[in-house]
């Protein structure tokens, strides 16, 4: 039986715009997502920011109502949100998500107590989460004082009070330092092994390799592809990669580029002064001589080529998503790639 | 027996919350003094030992209100801002039972506001109480703070669902003040006012405390008092749970 169960999902946002003269915007944050999330899995939800992963997490967990679809969490359908939140653990990124003017021990006193934690129970339990996030010895001082990484840590220990069976962990690495970001990584697969059902949020790839048994790409609110890190790897297992480092690529340039016969996508990233341009075309394909010539002016550093990685797979088809949005109003069907 | 837990936890996380900075502390002790420092002066200056033991009074419930009305829709704002307001929506409780808490701590720091602001005028501006209910002015006290908690409690069920809605905690401030007869009183407010005087719960309570202070008929007040208070909660725990789910339907939990 499948634990998390995402049955053709749709959320729309309605806001304003304007001060005197104000207009009505609706923005499709979500269109028809679909996924299952078997006992024990870790699931990955991969996509760039604004892509839908938040508020398909915020279905699932009850916290936002979908315009359309079903979403349950071990058969039990989100209208019946008493017994949903019961199951689940709900732990997101970044600063926010805590009292920071009292102590790490009062969080967790007073989220045990909304979760019905027995009161004989409550002491051996929050020493035992203190222990499991390396918090122990500081639970007595105010949170305001904590690095980011302990905040991220006393989330997770937050998330676990009731032992849930199911967790919702979104962008939990969200602004750690490369450190703190391994340690999370590890907890998680803890969690795994510790028999939790897992639905994961992140934008960063190699999380999603490392971690993730299966993932599912959400692009312009779409599942775009859905499988195996390594099935998603195979979609591409045709393209090769050619990597430019440059200096003063204007925009025109990159747009001369990705119109280059072959090119499938073009992903730029900024390094200090240098642009790492990378390039994916169809193996075979000899193209670094017009790759080189298209941007124009630009100084040119060190160029390579390379097998494609999981993140090549995936601004392929983050890229293609939203190539086809942009393009035509047919809507990509996601591969399966399992 | 685990509601009343849950309540007695929510009061301390809050109360630890309100008291953790030093100086907020210091001001909230201060605060309510300045209230009373300013309508003894007035009242002084108007009238003779009568008008301070009214002005006396109205100052003390005056403070509790002010602090009820603005910072409840400041607490649900920062909830909201720093993310908990998501955390505590997914809590398996009744939505009403995390605003009380929020609101019954407020209220109490009223208690102090009482007690100081009495106290002040008693010692730097020599009023003194007649107190000729002492029985019935020591249910009115805490009726009327109560009562405030859950004005407080109505206001944040709204809160939840609106995001702007502390500016309306913060534009209610004063005028209640003249509409509940706390500064002046309810006669001298034109007509078509009074029934929305009659609907306010600390109106009531502040006329029993005035009532059992001066030899009158408190008991009245404070019947309707604790009617109306009971009103306001039962409203409340209705409404939590749809605003609840009209702020799932709009996404107003979380910070726009």
């Amino acid at each position: 039986m499948a634990v998390i169960e995402a049955e053709n999902l749709r959320r729309t946002y309605r806001t304003t715009t304007g001060t005197f003269r104000r207009r009505a915007l609706e923005v499709e944050a979500v269109r028809g997502v679909s996924f299952d999330v078997a006992e024990g899995e870790l699931f990955g939800l991969l996509g760039p920011n604004g892509a839908g992963k938040t508020t398909t997490i915020k279905m699932l967990i009850t916290l936002l109502i979908p315009n359309s679809g079903t979403a349950r969490v071990l058969g039990t359908t989100s209208s019946r949100r008493g017994e949903v939140r019961r199951l689940i653990g709900y732990i997101f990124g970044g600063d926010r998500g805590v009292y920071e003017r009292i102590s790490a021990l009062d969080n967790l006193r007073y989220f045990a107590e909304l979760y019905a934690v027995d009161p004989r129970e409550q002491r051996k339990r929050i020493a035992y989460l203190l222990e499991l996030v390396g918090l122990t010895g500081r639970e007595k001082e105010r949170v305001e004082g904590f690095s980011r990484g302990m905040k991220q840590r006393l989330h997770i220990a937050r998330g676990l009070l009731h032992d849930p069976p199911v967790m919702f962990l979104d962008e939990p690495t969200l602004g750690l330092d490369p450190v703190g970001a391994r340690e999370l990584r590890g907890l998680v697969a803890e969690l795994v092994r510790a028999g939790k059902t897992v639905l994961l949020t992140t934008h960063y790839m190699f999380e999603a390799d490392a971690l993730c048994d299966r993932i599912a790409v959400i692009a312009k609110g779409k599942i775009v592809a859905e499988g195996t890190p390594a099935a998603l790897k195979a979609t591409i297992a045709d393209a090769t990669v050619v990597e430019i480092e440059a200096f003063g690529v204007s925009d025109d340039a990159l747009e001369r580029l990705r119109a280059i016969p072959g090119v499938s996508s073009v992903s730029v990233e900024d390094r200090e002064q240098a642009q790492v341009i990378a390039v994916q075309s169809s193996t075979g394909l000899e193209l670094t001589h017009t790759l080189l010539g298209a941007l124009g002016d630009a100084q040119i550093g060190r160029v390579s080529s390379r097998e494609p990685t999981l993140e090549d797979a995936y601004v392929s088809l983050v890229t293609a998503a939203e190539q086809g949005a942009e393009g035509a109003e047919a809507e990509p069907e996601p591969a399966a790639v399992a | 027996m685990r509601t009343l837990r849950l309540l007695g936890v929510g009061c301390l996380v809050h109360g630890k919350m309100r008291f953790a900075s030093p100086t907020v502390a210091a001001l909230e002790m201060i605060w309510p003094l300045f209230f009373a420092t300013i309508a003894f002066f007035l009242f002084r200056a108007g009238g003779g030992a009568e008008a301070l033991v009214y002005a006396s009074l109205g100052a003390a419930v005056m403070g509790v209100w002010s602090a009820t009305s603005t910072a409840s829709g400041n607490a649900l704002q920062r909830e909201r801002w720093h993310g908990t307001l998501e955390l505590l929506a997914a809590a398996p409780v009744h939505f009403a039972l995390i605003l009380l808490p929020m609101t019954i701590t407020l209220a109490a720091l009223g208690i102090y506001g009482m007690v100081a602001t009495l106290l002040w005028g008693r010692f730097l501006f020599g009023v003194d109480l007649p107190l000729e209910h002492p029985l019935a002015f020591a249910v009115a006290l805490p009726l009327t703070i109560v009562s405030v908690g859950t004005a407080g409690f109505l206001l944040a069920v709204a809160f939840v669902r609106h995001r702007a809605g502390w500016a309306l905690g913060n534009m209610l401030e004063y005028p209640v003040w003249l509409i509940a007869g706390f500064l002046v009183p309810l006669t001298l407010l034109p007509d078509w006012v009074r029934p929305i005087s009659w609907a306010l719960a600390p109106t009531w309570g502040m006329s029993a405390i005035r009532e059992a202070a001066s030899g009158g008929t408190p008991w009245p007040d404070i019947v309707v008092c604790a009617g109306i208070g009971a009103v306001y909660t039962a409203i409340g725990i209705v409404l939590v749970e749809r605003m609840l789910r009209a702020a799932r339907e709009k996404a107003a939990l979380a910070p726009a």
